[in-house]
């Protein structure tokens, strides 16, 4: 069998990931979970299933949250990635990943950097006004604990942190609002 | 030396690897790189019992980057495993479906699987028997239970006691087989460096699974490291070695480079083990007052074909309750199913369920309030040894949960609380979980510069043993526990037992104790208590602490309170709250210590209301594998979960004078919900997962 035949339809993919921008050839099956974790060593984000089933690898695309083992790189060509190991400000930490220490939001920290860019993006969802299943018709969000509960129900937690984390985000969305 | 003042211990200090953990920075397992890695992935057996007959390969490895195809034909040759689901790919033998039929390999994780997906199996397959019931045929008694427990035991004589009791109570529940689901699937990277075998590994405890590698591959211990330094939970799934394990190390010989093995989500269920359903019945007879004079529980479970494992469900019973006539027995059928094992609490979460169920429904029977009934059948010892206890919180916790709970408010009328399309109730039960240590070693040192380090092979699955081990050595050394380092997860650290049982601080703590408090004398006396210019280190082994054993009953306790509501139109049920009492010794760090209450406490509503799986009879295999199927409790289905505890001073457990806390959490929870539930809308359910469908069945019967 020659090598051509042996090869895998294959494409050339730019992404920018925490701000550093990267040129890539990836096997076209390669999702954007396997393109962080195997080809960029950015393990941060989780998998869990690998299904868009558990919320693991939850991450920012262009700034709203997706589950990146369901993304196929190559569907992404010029995205704006963020993942946990982009949340920080150098050594200082986003207010949530504080939050998540103060409030012993997780225990074996698998679902942790999911949960932590879902709730980024949960910020700026309701920031921006975008409604839930649980806000009141024609009501602007107020993330108290039923609406944290409900818009972080995509990422699961078996340690069970559930009430830790909902304290944590919601400790967080009142100081960024007193700001 | 002056004597330790305690300051440390006590204090919910933050998790010391908290920051790696939240900034993505902690590497599990297969994250380690390990340059010029291949990606493995198995091939499932797609027959429940049989043999395979032929394995085609060739389309599998014309795929692009495919390396290997690992069949039962070319596998390496295994010494004979302890636990046979590890002699993998050593025979043609099916035992289950969803077995390792293959093993593919390849460049990259997209090559492996399409190589995987292309392999073609052929069988010979023979009938299977999947399907459980309590009066199959096949029952039988087996040697002993898990954990080592009698299979039966008898205390005065049951049936004429039953027979003579005013009260008479007699109820079957049924538990389905439930699912670790540890968010990290079991995953290995497995590098050889000639005879030496190299390890990353995501398990309960590296100590065994070097041993286990080293046993199944011929190797000197001191050749193998394995090393588990951050794990993505496991709750009891990983507490034995897992066929990763090995398939990784196989698959890397084979290919002669390093190799990444991580387990698909669906292949959990079949490969690392479960929770098998139960069908317990308890009878129990009692006066009016409600005081117990007969209990029997009797509980029947399956197991595999290749590895007994019996959930002791029926042990709890011969803990928690007087009764001067008592049977607790268990039966079980081995069946053409993947081999159950532990998860979170095997027996007592089960066992409770039951017990608890039933101890409601004698308090109904009878008239009296549960949480007093419970007070009144109060043993002064142990039921079924006679030997006293080293301390039981059962009451403090009934009494002060109950007050926090509000509980005393409460109309006992089933079905009468409404608020609207709304029925309204709250329920009680109880927990326990036995007090177990193994024998370990640790290291402690005085570094030359200043500041500790203690070394022990415990592994951090997300209990905070690393945080709680530090606070531990610093109050054993008198100082600081910023000044201590604790190292774990690596197995050429001294080794340690598993994290499982609820062992885990008890056993390691124990041993880091001894170092530190061996290595606090040295200084002070041999060295005016200056820390030589060498640094100083001391080892210590607790086999014998251990071993010396206790005249005592050790047991943690705790009560669950909680209330639901069930909407009478779709037959939801939601979880309005829930609060767990525990009596469990000397609670280390209370912040974490409060996490893994919670934790536990959720798995149990994951029990009473989301989680169970059923059996294919066609294809014999567990039908809800996924997290889309499998329902785990999500974010909105938990309310904010209260945690207390009482202090308890007991002398008789270990150096710190904790008891586990790992499973007690789970004990009891989903009776507390399911007796919430009848208080609700006045219908006993007996059978978990109670599911909306169930709750309006039952509303429409009434
Ligand atoms: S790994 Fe993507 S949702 Fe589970
Ligand atoms: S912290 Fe372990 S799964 Fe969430």
């Amino acid at each position: 069998m020659d090598d051509e035949s042996r090869r895998c339809p294959s494409s050339e993919v730019r992404l920018q990931v925490n701000g550093t921008p990267y040129r890539l050839r990836l096997d076209n099956r390669t999702t954007l979970l396997d393109t962080l974790r195997e080809h960029l060593d950015l393990t941060g984000a989780k998998k869990g299933c690998d299904h868009g089933q558990c919320g693991a690898c939850t991450v920012l695309v262009d700034g709203r949250r997706s589950n990146s083992c369901l993304l196929l790189a190559v569907a992404l060509d010029g995205a704006a990635v963020t993942t946990v190991e982009g949340l920080a400000d150098g050594e200082r930490l986003h207010p949530l990943q504080e939050a998540f220490l103060e409030h012993d939001a997780f225990q074996c920290g698998y679902c942790t950097p999911g949960q932590l860019c879902s709730a980024a993006g949960v910020l700026a969802e309701a920031a921006d006004g975008m409604p839930s299943a649980v806000t009141p018709v024609g009501e602007s969000p107020r993330l108290d604990g039923g609406e944290i509960r409900e818009r972080m129900s995509g990422n699961l937690c078996r340690c069970g942190a559930y009430p830790n984390i909902v304290r944590a985000v919601q400790d967080t969305a009142q100081a960024g609002a007193a700001r | 030396m002056s004597t330790t003042s305690s300051r440390a211990l006590g204090t919910p200090l933050r998790r010391v690897e908290g920051r790696a953990k939240a900034t993505g920075t902690a590497r599990y397992a297969v994250e380690h790189s390990a340059p010029g890695a291949a990606y493995a992935w198995p091939v499932p057996a797609t027959v429940a019992r049989g043999a395979v007959t032929a394995v085609h390969c060739a389309d599998a490895l014309a795929e692009p980057g495919a390396l290997a195809v690992l069949t039962h034909e070319n596998a390496p040759r295994l010494r004979e495993p302890q636990d046979a689901t590890l002699a993998v790919l050593q025979s043609p033998e099916i035992a289950h479906r969803g077995q390792v039929a293959a093993l593919a390999v390849a460049e990259t994780l997209e090559a492996a699987r399409a190589c995987a997906a292309a392999v073609r199996v052929e069988y010979a397959q023979l009938p299977h028997d999947v399907v459980f019931r309590a009066d199959h045929p096949r029952l039988y008694a087996p040697e002993q239970v898990n954990a080592g427990y009698p299979t039966d035991r008898e205390r005065g004589g049951f049936d004429a006691a039953y027979a003579a009791a005013a009260v008479q109570l007699d109820a079957t529940y049924r538990t389905p087989p439930l699912h670790n689901h540890p968010m990290e699937p079991h995953a290995t990277v497995a590098e050889w460096d000639g005879s030496r075998l190299l390890v990353r590994d995501s398990d309960q405890g590296s100590s065994d699974a070097r041993r286990t590698l080293a046993d199944l591959f011929g190797l000197d211990p001191e050749d193998v490291l394995v090393v588990s330094e951050h794990v993505g939970g496991g709750f009891g799934s990983k507490g034995t070695p897992r066929p990763q394990l090995v398939l990784a190390a196989m698959a890397a010989r084979v290919v002669q480079r390093p190799v990444k093995l991580a387990l698909p989500r669906r292949l959990l269920a079949p490969l690392t083990g479960h929770r098998a359903p139960t069908v317990q019945r308890v009878r129990i007879g009692a006066d009016r007052d409600g005081r117990i004079t007969a209990l029997a529980h009797e509980s029947a479970t399956c197991t595999s074909t290749v590895r007994e494992f019996v959930e002791q469900s029926s042990v709890p019973s011969r803990v928690m309750y007087a009764s001067p006539n008592s049977r607790t027995t268990h039966r079980v059928v081995a069946l053409n199913l993947p081999s159950p094992s532990w998860m979170r609490a095997p027996g007592e979460c089960p066992g409770m369920f039951a017990l608890e169920s039933a101890v409601d429904e004698l308090a109904e029977a009878c008239g009296v309030d549960p949480v007093e009934l419970r007070i009144r059948n109060e043993p002064d010892a142990e039921p079924d040894s006679g030997r006293p206890f080293s301390s039981r919180g059962l009451v403090a916790c009934l009494r002060e949960g109950a007050r926090r709970f509000g509980w005393h408010d409460r109309d006992p009328r089933p079905g009468v609380h409404r608020e609207g399309g709304l029925l309204l109730g709250t329920g009680v039960a109880a927990a326990t979980y036995p007090v177990y240590a193994s024998p370990c070693a640790a290291e402690a040192r005085a570094e030359p510069g200043g500041g500790f380090t203690v070394g022990i092979n415990a592994t951090d699955i997300g209990t905070g043993a690393r945080t709680v081990l530090g606070q531990i050595a610093a109050d054993a050394l008198g100082v600081p526990a910023d000044t201590v380092r604790a190292l774990v997860g690596r197995s050429d650290l001294p080794r340690a037992s598993v994290a499982g049982g609820s062992s885990g601080t008890a056993s390691w703590g124990w041993a880091v104790h001894k170092a530190c408090r061996e290595l606090r004398l040295r200084l002070d006396r041999d060295h005016g208590g200056a820390v030589p210019p060498g640094g100083l280190t001391v080892t210590a082994d607790t086999t014998e602490d251990v071993r010396a054993g206790s005249e005592y009953a050790r047991h943690a306790f705790g009560a669950h309170f909680a209330e639901v509501q069930v909407d009478t139109g779709t037959g939801e049920v939601r979880v309005r709250r829930m609060l767990g009492m525990f009596a469990a010794g000397r609670i280390l760090n209370p912040r974490t210590a409060r996490s893994q209450f919670i934790g536990g406490m959720t798995m149990g509503l994951g029990m009473a209301l989301l989680e169970g799986s059923t059996v294919d009879p066609r294809f014999g295999d567990h039908v809800e594998a996924d997290l889309a199927s499998y329902h785990v409790p999500t974010c909105a289905d938990v309310p904010d979960i209260e945690v207390g505890w009482i202090d308890e001073e007991d002398p008789h457990l270990n150096p710190m004078g904790s008891k586990g806390i790992g499973e007690i959490g789970i004990v009891g929870a989903a009776a507390a919900l399911t007796n919430a539930l009848h208080h609700a809308v006045g219908h006993r359910f007996r059978t978990l997962p109670v599911h909306p469908d169930t709750v309006l069945a039952a509303l429409g019967a009434l």
